[in-house]
C-alpha cells in the first residue's frame, strides 16, 4: 500500500488526510503520521493504539446500526487507514451556518441527540465530538441538502474507547456542548434537543448519565485553580 | 509614562518588581524551600512570605533606583492561589498603596503570566500553554476574554512533577521539576507509563498514582532514577504537545507560547518548537526569570489595566483562591 496518487486534502492534529483510489473506489486515506517530538516508543504505542479503537468503534457502531465510514484497510505497519470518502456531504458545523433556519436545526438535533444516545447504549465514548466530526450525507445526488435526504454519519473516532461506566458517557456530552459553546451561538437550543433526543434513545440510562454529566460541568466550571 | 510595582506571593515564590511602560526596572524574588520529600505548607509559606517581603520590596526598590512616590500604581496577586500567602503578601500591598497614596489593582495570577510573556517574547495571539505547581491549561484568547480550550481534569503537570521528586526524595533547591530535568538528561532507558489525553483536556492523577506505586520496583528491575524522571517526562510533556498542537489546528493559530514555572523546561521546549516547525508555526518561550511565578509580571498586567482605565474599589480588593482565567475581562486588548 502506497500513497503515491493520493492527494493531500488537510493536515489535522493527529493525522494527514488524503483522497485516491483504491480498489476502484474513491477513498480516504487517513495517515498517523511520525510525530518527531515523542518518543518513538511512545509514538509506536499511542499510534497502534489508537488505529485499533478507531476501527474497533467504526465497526461496533455499524453492528448498532449508526451509519460510520466503511473500513476498507488498516495497516500498521504504514499507519494508515482507508476509510469510505463521502461525495456530496456537508458537516455538522457548515450546515448549521448555512441553513440556520431553527426548524429543521431543531429535527437535526434531536437525530443527533438520538445518534449519540444510540452509540453510548452499546458502550462506545467517540472521545471528540464536535459538530465538524458529524457528517451529512446526501441519500439522493439529485436532490438538495434538506434534512428528508440526509443521512447521519459519524466520523473521526480517533480517540474513541469502549467504557460502560457513566462517567465517560457523560464526558463526551460534555465535551460537545463545550465544543458547540465555542463555535455555534445556537449551541444552548441544540444542545436541549440534542438531550432530548438522546433521553428517547438511552431510556434507562439516561437519568443516571444526566446526573453524571450535571457532576462534570460542575466540575468544569468551579474547578479550584491554585496559582 | 506609567510605573507599576507588582507584589506576589501566592505560592512559595515571593517576588517584587517594577515596571516603567515596557522598561524593567528591578524583579526579585526570594524562594521558601521546603526539605526534600516534603511539599510546601500554606503556613510555613505565608512565614517565609511575612519575614522576607520587607527586605525583598527594598530591595526591588533599590534596585529599580527609585522613590516610591514616583510610582504609580500598586499591583497584587488577588488569586489564584494558596489562602495564607496571599493574604499576607495582599496586606503590605494595601498598606504601602496606603502609606504611599497610590490607586492599588488586584491582578490574576495567570493572566500575569500570559501578558508577561506576551510583552517579553513580542507574541502577539498565541496559543498559550501554561503550566505550573497549580496549573495546566490551553488558552486562546477571543472576544475580550482568554478563554480555556482545554485543562486538566485533576492534578497540574507541576504538581505530578514535584510529587514525584518527593517519591524519589529528590531536593527541592532550586526547585524539584529544575532537579528531574537534570537528572532526565542522561535517561536512557524509556518505561512506557499511562498516557492520558481526553480530547483537548489532560490528566495526570494516574500517571502520578502509577508511579508512586511502580517506582520502587522498577528501580530493582534494572531503571535507574535516571531513567524514570526521563520517561515521566517524555511522556508527561508529550500529551501537553498533543493537546496544544490540537489546540493549534483548532483556531488556526500559528503560534505558540508557553508560560508558567513549567514552562523553562528546556526539553518541554524542544519538543514543543519541533512540533511548530513540523506545522510552520512559531514557539515563544522564556527563561525561568520570567517563567517563574514573579513580581514583575503582577507589575506588567496591572500596568495593562492601569491604562485600560481600570481602577478597583478598596473594598474590592481582598484576595480568592478560585479565580478562573475566563473570569477576567481583557479590556486592555484592542483585538
Amino acid at each position: 500500500m502506497n500513497l503515491k496518487n493520493f492527494e493531500l486534502l488537510y493536515q489535522g492534529a493527529e493525522a494527514k488526510l488524503y483522497k485516491g483510489i483504491y480498489l476502484g473506489k474513491t477513498v480516504l486515506a487517513k495517515e498517523r503520521f511520525k510525530k518527531c517530538y515523542r518518543h518513538p516508543e511512545l509514538d509506536g504505542i499511542i499510534t497502534k493504539e489508537r488505529m485499533k479503537a478507531e476501527s474497533r468503534a467504526i465497526v461496533r457502531c455499524k453492528s448498532a446500526g449508526i451509519r460510520t465510514p466503511t473500513l476498507y484497510l488498516v495497516d500498521y505497519r504504514r499507519r494508515i487507514i482507508i476509510l469510505e470518502y463521502f461525495e456530496d456531504c456537508l458537516n455538522m458545523k457548515e450546515y448549521i451556518n448555512k441553513y440556520c433556519e431553527s426548524e429543521s436545526l431543531e429535527e437535526l438535533s434531536i437525530q443527533v441527540g438520538k445518534m449519540i444516545g444510540k452509540m453510548h447504549s452499546i458502550n462506545v465514548i467517540h472521545g471528540d465530538l464536535t459538530s465538524s466530526n458529524i457528517l451529512l450525507v446526501k441519500k439522493k445526488k439529485s436532490e438538495g441538502f434538506i434534512l428528508k435526504n440526509l443521512d447521519l454519519v459519524l466520523i473521526d473516532f480517533g480517540l474513541a474507547h469502549i467504557e460502560s461506566t457513566t462517567e465517560d458517557k457523560g464526558v463526551d456530552l460534555y465535551v460537545l456542548e463545550r465544543a458547540l459553546l465555542s463555535t455555534h451561538s445556537v449551541a444552548q437550543d441544540l444542545f436541549k434537543n440534542i438531550l432530548e433526543g438522546y433521553a428517547s434513545e438511552n431510556k434507562k440510562a439516561f437519568k443516571e448519565i444526566l446526573i453524571k454529566y450535571d457532576d462534570i460541568r460542575a466540575r468544569g466550571r468551579k474547578r479550584t485553580m491554585i496559582g | 509614562m506609567v510605573i507599576a510595582i507588582g507584589f506576589e506571593g501566592s505560592a512559595n515564590k515571593l517576588g517584587v518588581g517594577i515596571i516603567k511602560d515596557n522598561e524593567i526596572l528591578s524583579n526579585c524574588r526570594k524562594t521558601y524551600i521546603s526539605p526534600p520529600g516534603e511539599g510546601f505548607m500554606p503556613k510555613e509559606t505565608a512565614i517565609h512570605h511575612r519575614q522576607n517581603i520587607l527586605a525583598v520590596l527594598k530591595q526591588a526598590l533599590d534596585e529599580a533606583n527609585i522613590k516610591p512616590n514616583e510610582i504609580d500604581v500598586v499591583c497584587y496577586t488577588k488569586g489564584p492561589g494558596m489562602g495564607a500567602p496571599l493574604a499576607c503578601v495582599s496586606v503590605v500591598a494595601r498598606t504601602v498603596a496606603q502609606i504611599w497614596n497610590k490607586p492599588l489593582l488586584g491582578v490574576n495570577h495567570c493572566i500575569g503570566h500570559i501578558e508577561m510573556g506576551r510583552s517579553v517574547t513580542g507574541a502577539n495571539n498565541p496559543i498559550v500553554l501554561y503550566v505550573s505547581g497549580g496549573n495546566t491549561q490551553i488558552i486562546a484568547y477571543s472576544r475580550k476574554k482568554y478563554r480555556i480550550f482545554g485543562e486538566t481534569i485533576d492534578i497540574a503537570v507541576g504538581n505530578c512533577l514535584d510529587r514525584f521528586a518527593r517519591v524519589l526524595k529528590l531536593s527541592n533547591d532550586p526547585s524539584p521539576g529544575f532537579n528531574i530535568e537534570q537528572l532526565a538528561k542522561t535517561g536512557t532507558k524509556y518505561h512506557a507509563i499511562p498516557y492520558c489525553v481526553k480530547g483537548m483536556d489532560v490528566s495526570f492523577s494516574g500517571i502520578l498514582s502509577y508511579m508512586e506505586e511502580k517506582s520502587s520496583k522498577l528501580l530493582k528491575n534494572g531503571y535507574t532514577v535516571e531513567d524514570l524522571c526521563y520517561s515521566l517526562q517524555e511522556t508527561i510533556f508529550a500529551m501537553l504537545v498533543e493537546t496544544t498542537e490540537r489546540a493549534l489546528a483548532h483556531v488556526g493559530s500559528k503560534e505558540v507560547l508557553i508560560v508558567g514555572g513549567v514552562g523553562c523546561n528546556l526539553r518541554l521546549q524542544e519538543m514543543m518548537r519541533i512540533m511548530c516547525e513540523e506545522r510552520g508555526a512559531v514557539l515563544f518561550a522564556t527563561d525561568e526569570r520570567f517563567c517563574i511565578d514573579n513580581g514583575l509580571m503582577i507589575a506588567k498586567a496591572g500596568l495593562e489595566m492601569f491604562n485600560a482605565g481600570i481602577r478597583m474599589k478598596w473594598e474590592d480588593c481582598g484576595i480568592t483562591q478560585r479565580y478562573r482565567t475566563d473570569d477576567v475581562d481583557v479590556t486592555w486588548r484592542k483585538d
